[in-house]
């Protein structure tokens, strides 16, 4: 009976938002929910731990800060001494100006690639993965919420047809 | 309706009045003569820093001097001056102390033939120079702080242009507080163009073109006087500051129409007049920048100087609407205002931040770079003699808000933000202060009497122009057709 679930399906995200705070007002567990584009503000409603993919950018691009420091330190100062803009100093400090863009570059690189690597592993998305979401139409006009059944089944379902959902259906969940 | 409270009232009085005597007293301490000059700089030279100072004015000269230069540079002069720079402490120090020594004082050399009495003419001139930028130093302070809060309110004023052409949905329960803010730039403008006046007077050298017999031994000023000139030049500001404060008036009154109106046509004319006033702004923008701040170093220039300054005065400007909002909100007002747009605002603050550095930098690899040294010597000046306030600015302006708004949660902290616009204005006043100064009065500056006295003076009459139109006006702009969306903005 637990892997029990009930697809509510919604065709507005207003809609589908309003039910959201419902759902979790009368303490059903939300599971999922599918929607067809970003819903401003969905992740707050189903009280989902804020994300803590910033403060990966962050360390991300602290690392990528550093490599581009490193690197041309290496290749500018250590391993073939530049005369840069005129000034032969072959000291980085002095020369900094002319890696800042060269910094600010990598930092953005690190922060952003690896952030999306991240993001991808995390959503367990990665190429030829199979579709996870259970009903076709999430993918274009329809929005699902999948909640939780523990032996009420006839009380979710009308519950949820109070709720507005053009359609109720139980799954057994394998 | 907004009360002005008396307390903050009698505060910008205070404000106000310590700041008159702080000004009053620079003004009066300012040496008169030579002779003064010739006292000062014995009474330093006898201080234990005595030498170091000599040598440091000594290197201040030519930068300075060379923007006057007198003649054209000679050959043999170049081992003569060499004596007089300091030491060179790395290679760029070389070549531009060695490009500046050159014209520094060829003219007094050329006409008198003995060495003695060229020494003479030299250190008379010297004096004179001092003399000057000494002079040139309470004029500077009052001429900083009037045109930074000038622009702090020309900012906030661009900004609730640009809500108003986007028509943003978001800020429309600020625009009252914005329009209290942009009403002191009809004001501000008024005490600037008088300095202005004042300057065209020969009151003071802070725009040393001006000075018809500087222009007539400097070739480089002669070939600009079709653009620099006095009366041009003041017609140029006469429309740049009518213009502004016209839009100013104009869409202050259409809101306040809108309040009462039964359609949104009043809402449709600050549409228009806004869009043109953009287009009117950037340009006009960038020719203040040029005339007002970029040829008090009239050698001197940089193609992207009009972005620069406006980023710095943009900041500025949003970071005031930020603190005004957070007084009035801890006062009770502006019930509608809500974490998300304070939140919008301190996010504005940490992009700005940003892109005032973005063109800071920009601004100086490229000079850095190429190392032209009439280019170069506009940054040497600034790191020898300004190297506190040219770096302190940066971290002011760039490090210390990068650090502390990159978190979310903290730019929805009021004493957090209230720190962060402090010091942010506070930095933005300094960026102003590293572009006037080094022209004006070179390696006299400090921040002391005058200078401070200069900004409380002008904060006093800021805080009590701003806070008495706020009181003149519900703080809604009930009938703005996005109100209902502005008061429930949710981040």
């Amino acid at each position: 009976m637990s892997n029990k679930v009930i697809y509510a399906i919604y065709n507005d995200d207003d809609i589908l938002m309003d039910a959201v705070k419902k759902t979790r007002a009368a303490h059903h567990h939300i599971e999922e929910v599918f929607t067809p584009f970003p819903v401003h503000g969905l992740d707050k409603a189903m009280g989902i731990a804020p994300t803590r993919l910033a403060i990966c950018a962050f360390l991300y691009g602290c690392v990528g800060i550093s490599v581009a420091t490193a690197m041309m330190n290496y290749i500018m100062i250590q391993d073939w001494p530049q005369d840069i803009g005129g000034k032969p100093s072959f000291s980085y400090i002095e020369n900094m100006p002319a890696f800042v863009p060269i910094m600010f570059e990598l930092t953005v690189f690190f922060a952003a690639h690896l952030m999306v690597i991240t993001f991808y592993m995390r959503s367990k998305l990665w190429p030829f993965k199979e579709a996870e979401n259970p009903d076709v139409r999430t993918t274009d006009d329809h929005f699902l919420m999948e909640v939780a059944v523990n032996d009420n089944e006839e009380e979710l379902i009308s519950f949820f047809q109070s709720t507005g959902a053009v359609e109720v259906k139980v799954i057994e969940k394998h | 309706m907004y009360t002005f409270s008396s307390k903050l009232k009698t505060f910008s009085f205070i404000l106000m009045a310590v700041g008159l005597l702080g000004i009053g007293y620079g003004f009066l301490t300012a040496p008169k003569d030579i002779q003064e000059v010739e006292k000062l700089l014995a009474a330093e030279s006898h201080g234990g820093h005595g030498e170091a100072k000599h040598e440091a004015t000594a290197a201040a000269e030519p930068s300075h001097e060379a923007v006057a230069a007198h003649s054209e540079a000679t050959e043999e002069k170049k081992t003569e001056e060499s004596h007089e720079a300091v030491a060179p402490t790395d290679d760029t120090t070389k070549v531009a102390d060695a490009t500046h020594a050159e014209p520094v004082h060829a003219e007094a050399a050329v006409k008198k033939e003995g060495h003695d009495v060229s020494e003479e003419a030299e250190h008379k001139e010297h004096l004179n120079h001092v003399l000057h930028q000494l002079q040139n130093k309470p004029w500077s302070a009052l001429y900083v702080a009037c045109i930074f809060f000038m622009l702090v309110s020309l900012g906030v004023l661009v900004f609730y242009a640009i809500q108003q052409v986007a028509q943003a949905g978001w800020s429309p329960v600020l625009f009252r507080v914005m329009q209290g803010i942009t009403s002191y730039l009809p004001v501000g403008s008024v005490i600037f163009f008088v300095i202005l006046i004042l300057c065209g007077l020969h009151f003071n050298h802070i725009f040393i073109w001006l000075d018809p017999e500087v222009v007539a031994n400097d070739k480089l000023i002669a070939n600009k006087t079709g653009y620099l000139n006095f009366p041009f030049w003041i017609i140029r500001a006469a429309i740049f500051l009518t213009g502004w404060s016209l839009y100013q008036y104009f869409s202050r009154k259409n809101c306040l129409a809108q309040d009462e109106a039964n359609d949104d046509s009043f809402y449709k004319k600050n549409f228009n007049i806004s869009a043109m006033f953009l287009v009117f702004f950037i340009v006009s923008e960038s020719i203040m920048s040029w005339d007002w701040i970029m040829s008090i170093d009239p050698h001197w220039f940089s193609t992207l100087f009009g972005w620069y300054v406006f980023s710095s005065f943009f900041v500025s400007g949003v970071t005031t609407i930020a603190l005004i909002s957070l007084y009035l909100k801890s006062r009770g007002y502006l019930e509608h205002v809500n974490t998300s747009h304070i939140h919008d605002l301190a996010k504005f603050m940490f992009g700005l931040s940003v892109f005032w550095t973005y063109l800071w930098f920009s601004q100086f690899m490229l000079i850095w770079y190429a190392n032209i040294p009439e280019e170069v010597t506009y940054f040497i000046t600034r790191i020898e003699l300004y190297n506190l306030p040219f770096f302190g600015a940066v971290v002011m302006n760039f490090l210390f808000p990068l650090l502390i708004l990159i978190n979310t949660d903290f730019k929805r902290i009021t004493w957090v933000l209230v720190m962060a616009g402090i010091v942010i204005l506070a930095g933005h006043y300094i960026d102003f202060f590293n572009m006037i100064m080094p022209g004006t009065v070179g390696d006299r500056w400090f921040i002391g009497v005058p200078e401070i006295a200069s900004v409380l003076f002008f904060l006093g009459l800021f805080i009590y122009v701003v806070f008495t139109a706020l009181t003149k006006a519900p703080l809604l702009a009930k009938r703005n057709p996005f109100i209902g969306e502005s008061k429930h903005f949710h981040y």
